[in-house]
């Protein structure tokens, strides 16, 4: 799929534990306004546009319907993905490959303000095996995160330097809602959540969206904007009961990034990719997602992130914009990491540009405790 | 008249209860009555396979096969992860915080190969520990509801 598709707008709006002053299409025009602008184009070169939203969020059935106008979808062929914004854009770039369209506008929005995030995400679960049990998404994580680190010896020191890491690099990021200067030590102090997870290994909630415009070979030579194509891309998917899953494992993001990998020909992530964008809503996730990535191997992802490797000045810079550590805004923030990792192809990230960066790895999950990843390979 | 900024911000609140009505099939119908009737718990075998699914379910994911022969699981398993949850979450039963510390586990019944969640009783990180024996304790009134017909399962003493 070389050269096939490229990404040639993206927009964010700043991430905020409470919005309140707009609604959830109040941002879904901000940011489709400011991607717009980003490319260099109107609203009418775009000839079909996908959402990304979820309805327990918005607490409106099919909600995508409620932003229809304000990502200025009025009269154009409009989609909805409900899943993860790396999936919503998939689905974005499979409309352009299709030959049916040539600019595709995908959209993310969610308020986690707005409804009880305890029962929204409980309401992810089975209801008559877990959900009556209380399980939500930092409990579930819990259990997963102990799970992996008895099977591999994985401390609680080595999963804090990734929020130690990821809030400092937020810090260079204007969009980031948490920027901040933390230790190791004040990461193991905080408060236990849920054992062995603390406060501080947790991702805030946010409020926020963001949009991507994807376009076809011949219209991304006719935009002002630096085209970042779209190299190679995989998905794949685990059990949904958790319970199915040995939950230290990272089978399906192996799946995934081989898929991705196979289709931009990289043989060796470790030499070939410059600059890593996950979605890790705790720390350890991100130890986790390296593994499944092949950055290093099973169990050695505290090791690795301990060796320096994924520092702003290391080999392998991870989550450069802070990551989701950083700005949790739910299924929004797959998306975030395909426009962050385009802006490093595009050496418009900023204060955290990661110099010399040619080809750059974004990350989705979709689904409790990792069920789901995306894998996306962005190249100048 | 320009646009301008508002005194105020408003902010409209309303629950949304939904009252459903979920079928549990017949592999959930028959896993829940056997822990009802005869607290005993029921796993399905896959035949190509063999995985022993606890709860039981239809298909076999991995196989893309319908399961078919019924086994007994123990009453005893494993503990394979467990957390000890210290923030008063929302109760979805009542919509109300629930009352802190509680854990939640992961539990390998002796002849499963998947693990049930449930409740441990034992609350102290100190005394809990991967791999450590468990076994169910069952309420007196069973009803047809996992989470209140299994009360918690308790530490068996080595």
């Amino acid at each position: 799929m070389l050269d096939e598709v490229a990404i040639v707008g993206v927009g964010q709006t700043k991430y905020e534990r409470r919005k309140i002053g707009e609604t959830f299409a109040d941002l879904v025009f901000e940011v489709t306004n400011k991607a717009l602008e980003d490319a260099g184009i109107t609203i009418r070169d775009i000839d079909n546009v996908v959402t990304v939203s979820n309805d327990f969020q918005d607490g409106r059935t099919i909600s995508s319907m409620a932003v229809m106008d304000a990502c200025g979808a009025f009269g154009k062929n409009v989609s909805t993905v409900e899943g993860d914004g790396t999936l919503g854009a998939l689905y974005g770039l499979m409309r352009v490959l299709s030959g049916a369209f040539e600019t595709t506008l995908v959209v993310a929005h969610c308020k986690c303000s707005e409804g009880d995030q305890d029962l929204i995400w409980n309401s992810a679960f089975d209801p008559v095996y877990y959900r009556r049990l209380g399980l939500e998404a930092v409990s579930a994580s819990a259990l997963q995160a102990r799970r992996y680190m008895d099977k591999y010896g994985v401390t609680g020191e080595q999963c804090a330097l990734v929020p130690v890491k990821n809030h400092r690099n937020a810090r260079a990021n204007p969009w980031a809602q948490e920027a901040m200067d933390l230790t190791v030590e004040e990461v193991m102090r905080s408060p236990v959540l849920a054992s062995p997870l603390k406060m501080l290994d947790a991702a805030p909630l946010s409020d926020g969206a963001c949009a991507v415009i994807f376009a076809n070979r011949w219209k991304a030579g006719r935009m002002t904007t630096k085209p970042v194509w779209v190299r190679g891309v995989g998905h794949c998917a685990d059990a949904y009961y958790l319970g199915d899953r040995d939950l230290a494992g990272v089978d399906s993001l192996t799946g995934a990034a081989k898929r991705a990998y196979g289709l931009a020909g990289i043989v060796d992530p470790r030499k070939e990719i410059d600059v890593v964008e996950v979605f890790e809503a705790f720390g350890y996730q991100e130890l986790m997602w390296l593994e499944g990535l092949g950055f290093c191997d099973p169990g050695q992802g505290g090791v690795f992130t301990a060796g320096g490797n994924t520092l702003m000045d290391g080999p392998w810079p991870v989550n450069p914009s802070g990551g989701v550590l950083s700005a949790h805004p739910g299924l929004v923030a797959g998306l975030v990491r395909i426009a962050e990792a385009c802006l490093q192809v595009r050496g418009d990230a900023g204060a955290r540009q990661v110099d010399g960066v040619r080809t750059a790895l974004a990350h989705g999950t979709n689904g409790l405790c990792g069920q789901g990843h995306c894998v996306w390979v962005l190249g100048g | 008249m320009s646009l301008k900024a508002p005194p105020e911000l408003i902010v409209f609140q309303q629950m949304a209860d939904v009252p459903y009505n979920w079928s549990l099939g017949r592999e959930g119908s028959l896993f829940l009555i056997a822990l009802r009737d005869e607290k005993k718990f029921l796993g399905i075998k896959c035949p190509s396979c063999g995985k022993v699914y606890v709860p039981p379910r239809k298909v076999c994911g991995p196989c893309f096969t319908a399961n078919s022969q019924w086994v007994e699981v123990g009453d005893e398993g494993v503990v394979t992860a467990f957390s000890v949850v210290n923030y008063r979450f929302t109760d979805p039963a009542t919509g109300l915080p629930r009352e802190v510390p509680y854990t939640f586990a992961f539990v390998r019944l002796d002849g499963a190969d998947t693990k049930l969640c449930h409740k441990l009783a034992e609350t102290d990180p100190a005394r809990l520990k991967v791999g450590m024996r468990v076994k169910a304790v069952f309420a007196e009134q069973r009803t047809g509801n996992i989470e209140k017909d299994v009360i918690h399962f308790r530490a068996v003493q080595a």
